[in-house]
């Protein structure tokens, strides 16, 4: 999926995380703050990544700022800002297909 | 992928409790507290601008999260709304057990809903008929067409009725003794009994008020209700603890069947255990005693 338009999905609240999302041209440039970095940061990392390639999506700025999510959690706030971005997150989504 | 058993229409559901599909935090451990049912919420607990949000949070939590024993159904925007089709989509996407339908007012209201979740379960590979529906009656039309709702589909279990909206409707509010719900429970319990389906009282907001939450479960037992909408952890204990039958109406249950039984293979028809006649129209109830013992911890024997 191509990144169209600036998005954000989430919140700051306990056991969630926000994720803004930003077209670029150049690959992926992500962007980590979270409150469990020492322990889980590079889990946080590759379930994004891992998230982003299910997607298609190459080229985005990402930022992510967590508060101890999930991995179910991680996934759902940054597919929401993918589809969010391209106008396509209210209706005929992929269940079981590319999300999943 | 957390595979679910296939949900039963007919089950115990004492206690349903609400939970914002849209906050991680409270999806995530939602079965810990025994709760017989948690409805996940996607309607009004929802802002409108988190819709899209809330399915995708519900949907991996439905994939990723063991509820255990827990039932899960699912609360979707109702059928005057942009968001009740894609809800549908995702429910049943996710293999929720059941479906919420909020604010109906018809059997049309309910077909409208199965047509739909049947087009999602050939879309999805999902067993066509696995996924339940229950009802919430929200106004007066809801309730006057009770049994029409009730007996729309052979997916229903159950209704609720939703006391915030019916007596806004109303122009009432709560009062102690509920005379403002008393008509429209009543109709409501009628109408789900006629159709063989579950029957659910709406919830008690006023989480400090325990002697009135008290009060109206008491109440909801008396008048025949199967269970009760839920929207804090310490309404539910509370509520099992009413709902269960006591330690004397267990063993008179399992005094009557098991006399029942024998004078069945006897070729006996009516007959008395302690004094007391007994025939056939007294065992469908004391069997269903003797189940929620049995879900209650109170009953180990094979009777049922």
């Amino acid at each position: 999926m191509k990144i169209e338009n600036n998005a954000v999905a989430g919140t700051l609240e306990s056991s969630d995380l926000q994720v803004a999302i930003e077209p670029i041209e150049n690959g992926i440039e992500l962007d980590i703050t979270s409150s469990v970095m020492n322990q889980y940061g590079r889990q946080i990392k590759a379930t994004v990544l891992e998230t982003l390639e299910r997607l298609e999506v190459t080229n985005a700025k990402v930022t992510i700022v967590d508060k101890g999510a999930l991995d179910c959690t991680i996934k759902a706030r940054v597919e929401c800002a993918v589809f969010r971005s391209c106008g396509k997150s209210d209706k005929n989504l992929p269940w079981g297909g590319a999300l999943k | 992928m957390i595979p679910r058993p296939r949900p039963e229409r007919f089950r115990l559901r004492r206690s349903m409790m609400f939970m914002n599909a849209q906050k991680p935090g409270l999806i995530k451990d939602a079965y810990i507290y025994g709760v017989d049912s948690i409805m996940l919420d996607l309607e009004d607990a929802v802002a409108e601008n988190q819709k899209d949000a809330a399915r995708f949070s519900l949907y991996h939590a439905l994939k990723t999260i063991d509820y255990g024993d827990t039932e899960v159904i699912v609360r979707i925007n109702g059928l005057d709304t942009p968001h009740w089709q894609e809800d549908i989509r995702v429910c049943v996407a996710g293999g929720a057990d059941g479906i919420r339908i909020a604010k109906c007012e018809s059997a049309q209201d309910v077909l409208t809903v199965e047509k739909a979740v049947e087009e999602a379960e050939k879309e999805f590979g999902v067993e066509v008929g696995r996924t339940l529906l229950m009802a919430a009656l929200e106004s007066p039309k809801g309730i006057l067409n009770a049994y029409e709702i009730c007996a729309a589909s052979p997916r229903m279990f159950g209704v609720a009725i939703s006391g915030g909206d019916f007596r806004k409707c109303m122009q009432t509010k709560p009062t102690v003794s509920g005379v403002d719900m008393l008509v429209a429970r009543g109709q409501m319990l009628i109408a789900a009994r006629a159709a063989g389906v579950q029957c659910f009282d709406t919830v008690f907001t006023d989480l400090d008020d325990t002697e009135g939450f008290l009060a109206e479960v008491r109440q909801n037992k008396e008048m025949g209700f199967d269970g009760k909408s839920l929207i804090n952890p310490k309404q539910i204990r509370p509520v099992h603890e009413i709902f269960a039958p006591t330690e004397k109406e267990v063993a008179q249950a399992e005094a009557w069947v098991s006399a029942f039984r024998e004078a069945q293979a006897k070729g006996i028809g009516v007959f008395t255990v302690n004094g007391k006649m007994v025939d056939v129209a007294f065992i469908p109830g004391a069997e269903r005693t003797l189940k929620l013992a049995k879900a209650c911890g109170m009953y180990e024997g094979d009777l049922v």
